[in-house]
């Protein structure tokens, strides 16, 4: 197996995994403030890619143009989501919580099964097949487009969350529920705009990666699971971690598929989130 | 309690009977609730009883089947064999599991991830197990269907019919049983507060390893009947997350932790989605995925207002 | 029967309990008060198993009982209640002290018949059907109380069982321990920030401040001892 294959499938999972990172933002975001697991976040996700392949063949629109309207309507979504369904049952167990986020990724799946069928849609441009090349390694320009917007969007969050005033106000949310009602938070609203926020992320990352693989229903309950384990092993409520843990995932997915079988690679994932959840289940940037 | 007790009886009956006028599409409508009502029971088990929610339960139905399948397919061996190894090895793998989470401190949220990713991690591994037939399947040979080859567990969809029914009202007697014994209080004093559970003398590592390894046996069991009854197998299918949702559907509509939760929520769910399902036929509407949209509905509609599912607000309704 | 000797407890460099020693005698009742910080949760969750000793040891009925976990140190005979009442929400009040119960009886029924009777003794009969989450505080603490009595306790552990009861009531529930501890002999360790349980029901009081402890007697000496008086009851207390 030589260097170069090696290094090219490495830097491709790099690039593919920032996109999974920021999926597994938008979980981290939504669990660490929220404190909601949603379950239905790779469903949300397949579903703002269908809606991207949907956009491109009624307008004929790039994926990367479609992200912002989408991810506005996720947003709404989201915040709708949380205040309709989470926030007037937030007093109940944790399990029963997740039992609503499971019973809407089902309704969710299967609706999309409904609509569009088993069958594959992907999304076809220009640059999908073109690439950039850097000495022996070949890098996707779809790839590198995806993976820039996931960065990009990623760090838009970061200083949203740092600097502004309603980033610091949901960041005090997060710390303290108790506390920051005192202070006269409207918690229950910054709950939602979280949620909305986790939405966006999860919006834009499906318009990236529809570029990169094509849709089909099943992809749904495969993302959550995913979601979860990056978000795991990266460490919940790390926005850094989630990233990093994409980027491992993304890059040991990429490796188990070329040295061991390719329909094995979630297994090592699966794998990972094992041993992580056994020995260090705070996760590798985790707080907790 | 001798109101309820009538009721049972009367249930009792009537589903003793029921082969006598149901057709064979009713009697095979009929296996299935049971079999989810079985199911459910034993996933009820480790949720009602411990309070540690799996998301991977059909992790031991596949195991279940697979282990009694294989044995079958390769040597011959009837399932009366095979399913005790199916049970030794669920029972060790539940263990396993229990062990691993509760050593480590994982509960709630945690521990039902840590299920599914067994329960994945375990179908991705038999799809590229050939021996036990890998993604394309495991066939058993199905043999002669008119007369009951008890041995084999080969025969009409009446022999399959009973053995459910048989198991269910079994599962729903061993649980009533516990619960009002020791044990019962015992799991429900660790579901509710774990610590005042210790204070009392529980062993409370102990006692949820008890309702694990429980749970993880009789759900193999559900599987050795899985495997016999429709005689094939497929990774993608037995381990599939979908199949553990199926399981737990009908405890948690039901009622979690409730003797007849998991009963009443199979029959809710199969009854109303197989009518949804006639009527849209009827009308035209022949939409693959339109049932599971209808579970997720109610899934959602009784996790929202009834929280405690079906069950206890019915009998509250019934005095019983 | 039970002996405290030197043990402590530091948690990330924080001195909780400092070398503390005391002794509890068989059929007595033992009060440890001191300001809020001093220590006396700690040396309680190390007596019920909760968390061990970094050094020193805790003996009972000359078996060491210290580092055992909270369920063997109930199964050697130490019962203990929680400060924030931890009640079985779902189930009844009966239930709630059968579960208790089961340490030492083997059949339902004899649980059920213990249970009953305990109940009875503390007020709480009438109220065995109801659900445990529809009681009053006071009845919680009661119930509190039941199920640990139901363990057959020979030393019961009391958390600042008085707090958030109104006179009344704390006299009431002083009563009833008095009244357990003349009949069955059962000995009691109690924290406590209510004097005026304290003083009713303590023989012996130790004092603890800063996680050592200043002062230990009979309740009118350690009342007049000078190191009390200024870390904790005031110069002018009149009890």
């Amino acid at each position: 197996m030589g260097f170069d294959l090696v290094a090219n499938v490495v830097v491709a999972g790099v690039l593919t995994g920032l996109v999974y990172g920021l999926m597994a933002l938008g979980l981290s975001v939504i669990f660490g403030v929220v404190r909601v697991v949603n379950f239905a976040h790779g469903e949300m996700m397949t579903v703002a890619m269908y809606a991207a392949t949907v956009l491109f063949a009624m307008l004929g629109l790039d994926p990367f143009v479609v992200a912002l309207p989408v991810a506005a309507a996720f947003f709404v979504f989201g915040y709708l989501l949380q205040t309709a369904l989470i926030n007037p049952f937030i007093t109940r167990p944790e399990h029963s919580q997740f039992m609503l986020l499971v019973a809407v990724a089902i309704v969710m799946v299967n609706a999309l099964l409904m609509v569009f069928g088993p069958d594959a849609r992907n999304v076809q441009v220009d640059y999908q097949l073109d690439s950039f090349e850097i000495g022996k390694i070949l890098i996707d320009k779809a790839r590198l487009f995806a993976a820039g917007a996931a960065v990009l969007t990623a760090t838009g969050l970061f200083l949203f969350f740092r600097y502004s005033l309603t980033g610091k106000a949901i960041r005090a949310c997060a710390d303290n529920y108790l506390g920051a009602k005192v202070v006269g938070l409207n918690v229950k609203k910054y709950y939602a705009l979280t949620f909305g926020l986790g939405c966006v992320c999860v919006a834009i990352a499906g318009c990236a990666q529809v570029l990169l693989v094509d849709v089909t229903p099943p992809l749904g309950p495969y993302y959550t699971l995913l979601a979860f384990v990056i978000v795991i092993v990266g460490g919940l409520g790390s926005m850094g971690g989630a990233l990093l843990g994409g980027v491992l995932i993304g890059v040991s997915e990429a490796l188990a598929g070329l040295f061991i079988a390719p329909s094995a690679k979630s297994m090592f994932s699966f794998g990972l989130l094992i041993v992580v959840l056994l020995f260090r289940p705070q996760g590798l940037l985790g707080k907790r | 309690m001798t109101k309820a007790s009538a009721a049972l009886a009367v249930l009792a009956a009537f589903l003793i009977a029921l082969p006598a006028f149901a057709d064979n599409y009713l009697l095979s409508v009929a296996t299935l609730i049971l079999y989810f009502a079985y199911t459910g029971q034993a996933w009820n088990v480790m949720m009602g009883f411990a309070g540690q929610l799996s998301l991977g339960h059909a992790l031991y139905v596949g195991i279940g089947g697979y282990v009694a399948g294989g044995i079958f397919y390769h040597w011959g061996i009837g399932p009366w064999a095979g399913l005790w190894v199916a049970m030794a090895l669920c029972v060790a793998l539940g263990v396993t599991i229990g062990f691993l989470a509760f050593r480590f401190g994982i509960s709630g949220v945690y521990f039902a991830l840590l299920t599914i990713a067994f329960a994945e991690f375990t179908r991705i591994g038999f799809d590229h197990l050939d021996w036990l037939g890998g993604p394309g399947g495991l066939f058993l040979k199905v043999a002669q269907r008119d007369t009951w080859d008890v041995a084999n567990f080969r025969g009409p969809p009446l022999m399959y019919y009973y053995t459910i029914l048989f198991l269910t009202a079994a599962a729903l007697a061993f649980c009533a049983v516990l619960l009002r014994s020791k044990a019962g209080y015992y799991w429900q004093a660790i579901r509710e507060n774990e610590e005042a559970a210790q204070a009392l003398g529980i062993n409370t590592f102990r006692w949820k390893m008890l309702a694990v390894a429980l749970s993880a046996a009789m759900t193999s069991v559900s599987g050795v009947f899985y495997a016999f009854y429709y005689n094939n197998l497929f990774p993608e299918q037995v381990f599939n997350i979908g199949r553990s949702i199926e399981i737990i559907l009908g405890p948690v509509i039901g009622g979690v932790g409730t003797l007849f939760g998991p009963i009443l929520g199979a029959v809710v769910l199969t009854v109303l989605s197989d009518s949804l399902t006639e009527l849209l036929a009827a009308i035209g509407w022949e939409i693959p995925g339109i049932k599971q949209v209808f579970y997720g509905v109610v899934l959602l509609a009784v996790v929202a207002f009834l929280p405690n599912g079906i069950w206890p607000a019915v009998a509250k309704r019934l005095r019983l | 029967m039970l002996e405290a000797k030197a043990i402590s407890k530091s948690f990330r460099g924080l001195r909780a309990v400092r070398e503390a020693s005391f002794a509890v005698p068989e059929g007595g009742i033992v009060g440890l008060i001191g300001p809020n910080g001093a220590g006396k949760t700690t040396i309680f969750n190390m007596v019920a198993g909760v968390f061990r000793p970094d050094s020193g040891e805790i003996v009972f009925d000359q078996k060491n009982v210290h580092g055992l976990r909270a369920d063997q140190i109930c199964a050697a005979g130490i019962g203990r209640t929680f400060q924030i009442v931890k009640p079985f929400a779902g189930l009844s009040v009966l239930d709630n002290v059968m579960v208790g119960a089961f340490l030492r009886e083997k059949t339902t029924s004899g649980a059920r018949n213990l249970s009953a009777s305990i109940l009875e003794k503390l007020g709480l009969g009438p109220k065995r059907d109801l659900p445990a989450s529809s009681l009053t505080l006071p009845d919680r603490k009661r119930l509190e109380v039941a199920r640990a009595l139901a363990t057959r306790p020979r030393l019961l552990l009391l958390d600042e069982v008085m707090a958030g009861l109104r006179p009344t009531e704390c006299d009431q529930l002083v009563a009833v321990f008095r009244e357990i501890n003349r009949a069955e002999g059962l000995t009691i360790l109690l924290i406590e920030h209510v004097m005026r349980a304290v003083m009713a029901l303590a023989g012996r009081i130790v004092v603890l401040h800063h996680g050592e402890v200043i002062a230990r007697g009979t309740p009118e000496q350690v009342v007049r001892d000078p190191a009390v008086l200024e870390c904790y009851l005031g110069e002018e207390t009149e009890i």
